[in-house]
């Protein structure tokens, strides 16, 4: 098995998910066949070869730094216009720190 | 006015001649849009003030003598993960139900600066994540040639509505295989162009290495039209690139003479017998228009669905990171505490396969897996863009299939993600390369379903892929 139970629970809390036990329970059986799929890479002999960090790595290089001009902003309201909970021109969360 | 059999062409043919106006023309394509969408549910909203007033800024353009623009008064569809100021975009999901961007994406600016009208907004899979369309939070798409069967993914809408006639073009976006395998199940042209060629600004971020823009229409020559459109340097995309974008509809002469052609040896193996009947067919048919076709190998391909799967993911479960309950419309009304709201929030909020993707880009990325999976992986990529730089040494294009299958029934592969994933590998080569690749009908099946062949080219050169799908295509026609 490639993963447990307990393990699905722990990256479930890293991506910060809530899950059911049913859902808990069918992501563990579906990521174990997903993930023994991708131990295939392990056939693969990789030594010396770069990893590809640039899509366009054999593209030539391109100029992207834009010039460093100020535009205006997207302005408060319209920043807070999706917000679930908006408050005095801030976006409002339930408390972090307790006093 | 026929809308279905309309081109860019003839738009812009009859609104110069004044046989109608450009107003008259989309309030007749959305009246018709609105009408026909019952069959398939490809379109998720419409707006129509914004298309009339894009159209009254064409008709205006016309009666001051100037030229009505590249998409003058063309009725356009947008997927709803690219974003329309004012206009909702939902990606898909129900955490984006309600969400109304504050700004246009490049490429939606494009196109209604060169006189292009969207309708409204297509179907897709939740944020882009699927291969049938039936991971929407607002229901699947029914396919217009067989409303049994799915339309592909995850721009299944886009696809949809372009092979109703229900818009003249549409824009989808491609990660693994979004644009073309949709349009391959449809019977349209869906192209990707190479990474960097088309704006990603306003794209909803899925896994921005391997995200694309593209068009879908029911010619080349449309999509050609199109991706010139959309294409070319934006500065608020650091990767989009300077490289300057031909006129590539004067590029489809229908002479393909001495082009050389590759057919990947390893592909061939993966097929269903018409599938592969037909894939055969056009290329006995581009042999017959003057092509040298030779075979090639492609030897990391058996590799390509285990490397994108963790790129994909491990890129999804950071930009998915967002939806957290706190700045985009949807929270949870339970969890007193902000973790207890971010988990639940999300929790509620994304449907299976979202969850599926970022719990395995997560475990990809965790501590302890990330050299195992996630670099082995992107050394892995490497190896497959070098498969393709070293064919395009021998050969000006590739010939492939889309899709191992036409299009399938609804419900019938939704329980097997992995048997899902694997029908990809044709598609997910090309995107992991970054080179520009694109679906173009090749015939149907004996049940009467589309089948597609891609055809790829080496990076920046959408120009021999579009003349090649042309000239392809002006074949098939005449069948």
């Amino acid at each position: 098995m490639k993963i447990t139970e307990k393990e699905v629970r722990y990256v479930a809390g890293l991506a910060n998910l809530t899950l059911s036990d049913a859902e808990t329970a069918k992501l563990q059986s579906d990521l174990d066949g997903i993930l023994q799929h991708m131990d295939r890479l392990n056939e693969v002999d990789t030594t010396g070869v770069e990893p590809m960090t640039q899509v366009l790595f054999e593209g030539g290089e391109t100029a992207t730094l834009r010039a460093d001009v100020p535009v205006a902003p997207l302005g408060n309201q319209a920043a807070l216009a999706n917000a679930p909970q908006p408050g005095a021109g801030y976006f409002k969360v339930p408390k972090v720190i307790e006093r | 006015m026929d809308i279905p059999s309309l081109t860019i062409d003839r738009v812009r043919q009859a609104l110069l001649s004044r046989q109608f106006s450009a107003s008259e023309l989309a309030a007749a394509a959305l009246r018709f849009a609105e009408a026909e969408n019952a069959k398939t549910n490809a379109y998720l909203h419409f707006c129509p003030e914004r298309a009339m007033a894009a159209a009254r800024r064409v008709d205006e353009r016309i009666a001051r003598g100037e030229d009505p623009g590249a998409l003058g008064g063309v009725p356009v569809a947008v997927k709803d993960v690219i974003v329309t100021k004012g206009v909702k975009t939902t990606c898909g999901s129900r955490l984006l139900a309600d969400y109304i961007p504050p700004y246009d994406a490049t490429a939606v600016i494009r196109i209604e600066e060169a006189g292009g009208v969207i309708l409204g907004k297509t179907n897709c899979d939740e944020f882009a994540m699927g291969s049938s369309n039936e991971n929407s939070a607002f229901g699947p798409v029914r396919n217009p040639v067989a409303p049994d069967r799915v339309p592909g993914g995850s721009s299944g809408g886009s696809a949809a509505v372009v092979a109703q006639g229900t818009a003249v073009v549409s824009l989808g976006s491609d990660t693994g295989g979004s644009i073309r395998q949709p349009a391959s199940f449809c019977g349209v042209v869906g192209v990707t162009p190479t990474y960097g060629r088309v704006s990603r600004y306003g794209l909803t971020a899925f896994a921005s290495s391997l995200d694309h823009i593209g068009p879908l229409a029911r010619s080349v020559k449309d999509a050609a039209t199109v991706l010139a459109v959309i294409g070319g340097r934006d500065p608020r995309d650091s990767t989009s690139a300077e490289a300057p974008v031909p006129d590539y509809s004067a590029h489809l002469t229908g002479d393909v003479k001495g082009l050389k052609l590759g057919l990947p040896v390893e592909y061939l193996r993966h097929l269903t017998s018409e599938t592969g009947d037909l894939i055969s067919r056009g290329v006995d048919q581009l042999k017959a228009l003057g092509c040298e076709v030779r075979e090639i190998s492609l030897p990391a391909t058996e590799y390509a669905i285990a490397c994108y799967y963790i790129i994909a993911t491990a890129e999804a479960s950071s930009n998915l990171a967002r939806y957290d309950g706190v700045r985009y419309t949807f929270r949870s009304a339970t969890g007193d505490t902000l973790a207890d709201m971010y988990r639940n929030t999300r929790g509620e909020g994304f449907g299976a396969e979202c969850k599926r993707r970022i719990m395995l880009g997560t475990y990809v990325l965790s501590a302890g897996y990330y050299s195992a999976y996630y670099l082995k992986a992107q050394k892995v990529r490497t190896l497959i863009a070098r498969d393709f730089a070293n064919a395009f040494q021998e050969v000006d294009a590739i010939v492939a299939p889309v899709s191992p299958f036409p299009a399938f029934k609804l419900g019938e592969k939704v329980d097997d993600p992995l048997a899902m994933y694997l029908s990809d590998i044709f598609t997910i080569t090309g995107s992991l390369a970054g080179i520009p690749c694109m679906s173009v009908p090749c015939g149907k099946t004996a049940e009467g379903l589309p089948v597609g062949m891609q055809v790829l080219t080496k990076h920046f050169d959408e120009t021999t892929m579009f003349r090649l799908a042309d000239a392809f295509e002006n074949v098939q026609k005449k069948q």
